[in-house]
């Protein structure tokens, strides 16, 4: 218990921000047509890959002798790259086709 | 120096994401919303390079270059009505890469530290929760794997055994690798018991909710690392998912916590009514459906999988343009889960030039049935089905849907007469006013475009 709560003194910034994030996360979507809805979704999946960032982080970081990390971390970095690259790839295959409409409404 | 132009780099990454998913909730900036998303990608990506003692480049490096040509090739390549499945996979693959990041990071996880050791146990359970469920949520869509139902208490008991398993780790002090094994395995089985005994009709919902586990997976990740970006990132996504599942769950008019812990379909006896026996649904064929048709003021056309599945949104569109020429009005009834994906029906039509102004959301579409002619149903089924509004047995009830027999006259093509993927009977096919026109969309709007340019 005191080690949680010495986590939350320690860490006030990151909560401070997660909490922030999600008013922020909740607020710039709240108008959206339904007809974006599967184009947001995938491109919020899109941008849930930022966890590439740290597969980077641990892949880089792990030592060169230990394979089973590296294959761990060389998995993670792909899988990660998968999420990211074709996310917005898919993303903005959908929203392609919005855009060559005729006229505006 | 290098770490403050990291963490600005980091910084102007996220307001990038939040500009981008901002941008791309109106369809004028949505393309740019979404590259503009992009920029904040590859710049976080870049300024994660520039971290001190980063080794290991040269594997990094093929393992980015091997997940690019996927992503590209899958995205590329991809049918348009697989959309979903593949949105669910790469979710998925964010999730298996945020547990695998867990899993390394644990061996180098210092004694003692709870706050940090239960950040990395939830990116880990949730990671692996989200990777397995989007995969069956995937194959569930695929049509692959199908419904069964798994009492969805177990599910729960694996779920306690595996926090408290995860608490008996965090708490027993020496790290015993084979433990943070087996928790995986639990959390991976968790996700399937998760997702598996939830109906193919609100797996958008699922897909959704998943998305914002993924979300929040990354945002712990941040936390490990006091990683901003990936923090800030992540929970927008998780919140945003929160919000999207939400709007679609209020779509079908299905409370969220009822999707997840009931069981869908469970009202068995509905799809035995009786309606077969007595009724005998009518069929029409082509020609006499054009001259309903041509002759018509007002046309809506309904269109559902069945018009995805075979293709025929440029039929269609086609059949649109003809009837316009004759001076019929054609609008589209979109209801906001047809398809498999909210807005996926948008999609398909957009993809054929369908124009913006002629998809009609279901409200205003329902109160222009009562003056329409003739609606053409084409591969809908549950979003059209009038158990929804007098059937309290069904298990559809309550879900809003189109109103189409309101109208004077309905077609609704169709491959056969079997349920749609609610699995439920429709009592519309045996109404008075429906006529049945059988067989594959495509080839039967092709057929229609010929007989009404004929006339």
């Amino acid at each position: 218990m005191e080690a949680i709560i010495e986590y939350i003194s320690i860490n006030q910034q990151e909560l401070y921000i997660f909490i922030l994030a999600i008013f922020v996360g909740v607020e710039v979507i709240s108008k959206v047509p339904t007809v974006l809805h599967t184009p947001l979704m995938s491109g919020s999946n899109a941008l849930s890959g930022v966890v590439i960032v740290g597969s980077i982080i641990v892949l880089g970081k792990t030592d060169p002798t230990n394979y089973l990390a590296l294959s761990l971390g060389f998995l993670a970095v792909f899988l990660a790259t998968l999420n990211v690259v074709g996310g917005f790839a898919v993303t903005n295959r959908m929203l392609e086709m919005f855009k060559k409409k005729p006229g505006k409404k | 120096m290098i770490l403050q132009i990291i963490d600005i780099c980091y910084l102007i990454a996220v307001v990038l994401f939040i500009v981008g998913i901002r941008m791309m909730s109106h369809p004028d900036s949505a393309r740019k919303g979404n590259s503009i998303a992009l920029a904040g990608m590859i710049l976080a990506i870049l300024a994660s390079f520039l971290t001190p003692g980063l080794d290991n480049l040269a594997l990094i490096l093929i393992a980015m270059a091997l997940g690019t040509l996927g992503g590209l090739y899958s995205a590329k390549t991809v049918q348009m009505t697989a959309m979903p499945q593949l949105v669910s996979f790469f979710n998925g693959m964010g999730g298996a890469a945020a547990a695998l990041i867990g899993l390394v990071e644990y061996g180098d996880l210092p004694i003692g530290d709870v706050g940090k050791g239960v950040v990395l146990m939830s990116s880990l359970v949730i990671g692996s929760v989200s990777f397995s469920g989007s995969l069956v949520a995937m194959g569930k869509l695929q049509g692959v794997l199908k419904d069964i139902r798994i009492n969805k208490m177990l599910g729960f008991v694996v779920l306690a055994i595996a926090v408290g398993l995860a608490a008996y780790i965090l708490t027993s002090g020496a790290p015993q690798p084979i433990l943070i094994y087996v928790l995986v395995v639990l959390s991976l089985l968790y996700g399937l018991m998760f997702v598996y005994p939830i109906g193919g009709a609100d797996m958008p919902v699922v897909i959704s909710l998943l998305n914002s586990l993924t979300g929040v997976t990354a945002a712990t990740t941040g936390l490990l690392y006091d990683n901003k970006v990936m923090l800030m990132g992540g929970i927008l996504v998780g919140s945003a998912g929160i919000l999207l599942t939400l709007l679609m769950a209020k779509a079908m008019n299905r409370s969220v916590s009822n999707i997840l812990f009931t069981s869908f379909g469970s009202a068995s006896g509905t799809a035995a009514t009786g309606e077969e026996g007595d009724q005998v649904a009518k069929d029409i064929n082509t020609y006499d459906s054009s001259i309903l048709l041509a002759y018509a003021k007002r046309v809506v056309i309904v269109p559902g999988y069945g018009l995805a599945v075979a293709q025929a949104q440029h039929a269609v569109h086609d059949l649109e343009r003809i009837l316009e020429e004759k001076g019929v009005e054609v609008l589209y009834g979109i209801h906001p889960v047809a398809g498999r994906m909210p807005g996926h029906m948008n999609v398909l039509l957009a993809e054929s030039d369908v124009s913006y102004d002629k998809l009609i959301e279901m409200d205003d579409i329902n109160e222009k049935f009562p003056n329409t002619d003739v609606v053409m149903v084409i591969g809908a089924n549950d979003v059209v089905n009038p158990a929804a509004n007098d059937d309290p047995l069904s298990p559809i009830y309550g879900m809003p849907i189109l109103e189409v027999n309101r109208a004077t006259n309905v077609i609704v093509i169709k491959r056969s007469m079997s349920s749609g993927y609610a699995g439920i009977q429709n009592a519309l096919f045996f109404d008075p006013k429906t006529r049945m026109l059988f067989g594959d969309a495509k080839k039967v709007l092709n057929e229609l475009v010929g007989e009404v340019k004929n006339m």
